[in-house]
């Protein structure tokens, strides 16, 4: 019997989405067997960011009123033999599903994988509590700026409301140079503010964006800081205690670069 | 035999002279219906002896043990007000109703409350409130006595929240988006001076909620002491 990871963040736009595909890839590259569901219903990104659009045939929705059998309505990923998505529907709304529909997915679900990866959409409303019916436990992505951490907080509070496992943290797209400035919020201020465990730190990177493009997930690409991140947390997941990448290492990296442009001018 | 005589001579009201004013002591032992007739005959007599336009003379009424209904109150303040110049100053009574004690109770209580007050969670309790804790920005507390956070305080804080005006907020790190205090409100725009330590109280002289050091709220509030 696996377990059922909800990854969520009340603002839009922060990365549950990459990140639902990352860590789902990442777990696939350690063996396990995982199953990502989309439960973004009418707005579903996932299959694209996986590059499975084009294999979609039953969704979220179908399975939910037994118009065909899940086992139908899971799509293979290309790359891995033990990685599925369950893809939401694009032509209803979050209100096609209710949780209870949701909790008997993931439960049968919960049977054949190890671990069952939910991407939530952004808001409070029915899609998140239709995502987080099934969860037994939950990651909150935050980017370091204030309106998301705030929306943060709020989503913590609500889970906390759940029979749900305490939430982690990942803060997402990180940038490094502003950090330093004091230009974005602190990994530091933000964890003192949200007071939850620290799952992982994930910098910002163009090539994120290039690979989520190209259908391809960025932790399939071992060079990049993301990359790295991404299959850390996996290990996390997994129980492995992984130190946090120092972030002394980006402030290395930052001032070679400053040292770079100083010798320059 | 006694109590006939009691009766007889109507002895359930008794007036006393003070410097402050009269004092009426009535009896708990009889109806009210009986009170309210020898409180009419009583109040009369004298009059006849004194001027009826001397300065208004403020009454303390003693009711004992016994407990008035609102209408009854206003009764005795209506029946005392008409005979003469008296002014009723308070009606003392030794019994309040369960509810009113229960009331009273939590009131002067300190409710203490072990969590985090996250954006849009609402708390809220009667008497004084000991939080454990942080309140994130957009999370609200209100008490209906003081406030004290013991971590950091940068959402929104309400004391006296049904009006009492010397409630206080004190927060260990204070920091808050909004403070308000009975029905004035403070909220910290030019600069965000970060108290380590730091208490929120409504200076009565200015009608304005002050922030201030925790140190001087002994001064300010020598109330706080329950010792």
């Amino acid at each position: 019997m696996g377990e059922a990871i909800v990854i969520t963040s009340g603002k839009g736009g922060v990365g549950k989405t990459t990140t639902t595909a990352n860590i789902g890839t990442s777990l696939a590259l350690l063996g396990k067997k995982v199953c990502l569901i989309d439960t973004d219903i009418g707005l579903r990104n996932l299959d694209v960011i996986m590059g499975l659009e084009n294999r979609i045939i039953y969704d979220l929705v179908d399975v939910a009123h037994n118009r065909c059998k899940l086992h139908q309505a899971l799509i293979k990923d290309k790359r891995f033999e033990c990685l599925y998505l369950l893809p939401a529907a694009q032509t209803k709304d979050k209100s096609a599903v209710v949780p209870e529909q949701m909790k008997r997915i993931v439960t049968e679900l919960k049977q054949d994988y190890d671990y069952v990866i939910i991407d939530c959409p952004a808001g409070i409303e029915q899609g998140f509590k239709n995502a987080i019916a099934g969860a037994d436990k939950s990651i909150v992505v935050t980017n370091p700026e204030t309106s998301s951490v705030r929306d943060a907080d709020r989503i913590i509070g609500l889970l906390e409301q759940e029979d749900i496992e305490p939430p982690k943290l990942i803060v997402n797209r990180l940038k490094a140079h502003m950090m330093e400035n004091g230009d974005s919020l602190d990994v530091d201020e933000i964890v003192s503010i949200l007071a939850i465990e620290l799952l992982g730190i994930v910098v910002d990177d163009e090539l994120v964006i290039r690979a989520s493009n190209r259908g391809e997930p960025i932790a399939l690409n071992p060079d990049t800081k993301a990359s790295q991140a991404y299959r850390n947390i996996a290990r996390r997941i997994l129980g492995e205690s992984v130190p946090l990448m120092s972030l002394e290492q980006d402030k290395g990296l930052f001032k070679k670069v400053k040292q770079f442009f100083g010798i320059r001018s | 035999m006694a109590q006939k005589q009691k009766q007889a001579n109507n002895h359930y009201v008794t007036i006393k002279g003070t410097k402050e004013g009269l004092i009426l002591n009535l009896d708990d032992n009889c109806t009210f219906e009986q009170l309210l007739s020898e409180l009419e005959t009583k109040l009369i007599h004298p009059s006849e002896n004194q001027g009826s336009d001397g300065p208004k003379i403020p009454v303390n009424v003693r009711v004992g043990k016994r407990y008035l209904t609102e209408q009854q109150e206003e009764l005795l303040r209506k029946i005392i007000y008409q005979k003469k110049n008296l002014l009723v100053d308070v009606i003392e009574s030794e019994v309040i109703t369960k509810e009113e004690a229960e009331f009273l109770k939590k009131e002067n209580e300190v409710t203490s409350v072990n969590r985090m007050i996250r954006s849009g969670q609402i708390l809220k309790v009667q008497g004084d409130l000991l939080l454990i804790g942080d309140v994130n920005p957009g999370g609200y507390v209100a008490a209906t006595g003081n406030i004290f956070v013991m971590g950091a305080l940068k959402g929104i804080a309400h004391a006296g929240c049904e009006g009492r005006s010397s409630a206080v907020v004190a927060a260990s790190v204070m920091i808050p988006s909004l403070v308000r205090i009975a029905d004035q409100m403070f909220q910290d725009e030019e600069d965000e001076q970060e108290y380590s330590g730091g208490c929120a109280f409504l200076d009565e002289e200015n009608d304005e909620i002050k922030l201030d050091s925790l140190h001087i709220l002994h001064q300010i509030r020598p109330g706080l002491n329950r010792l």
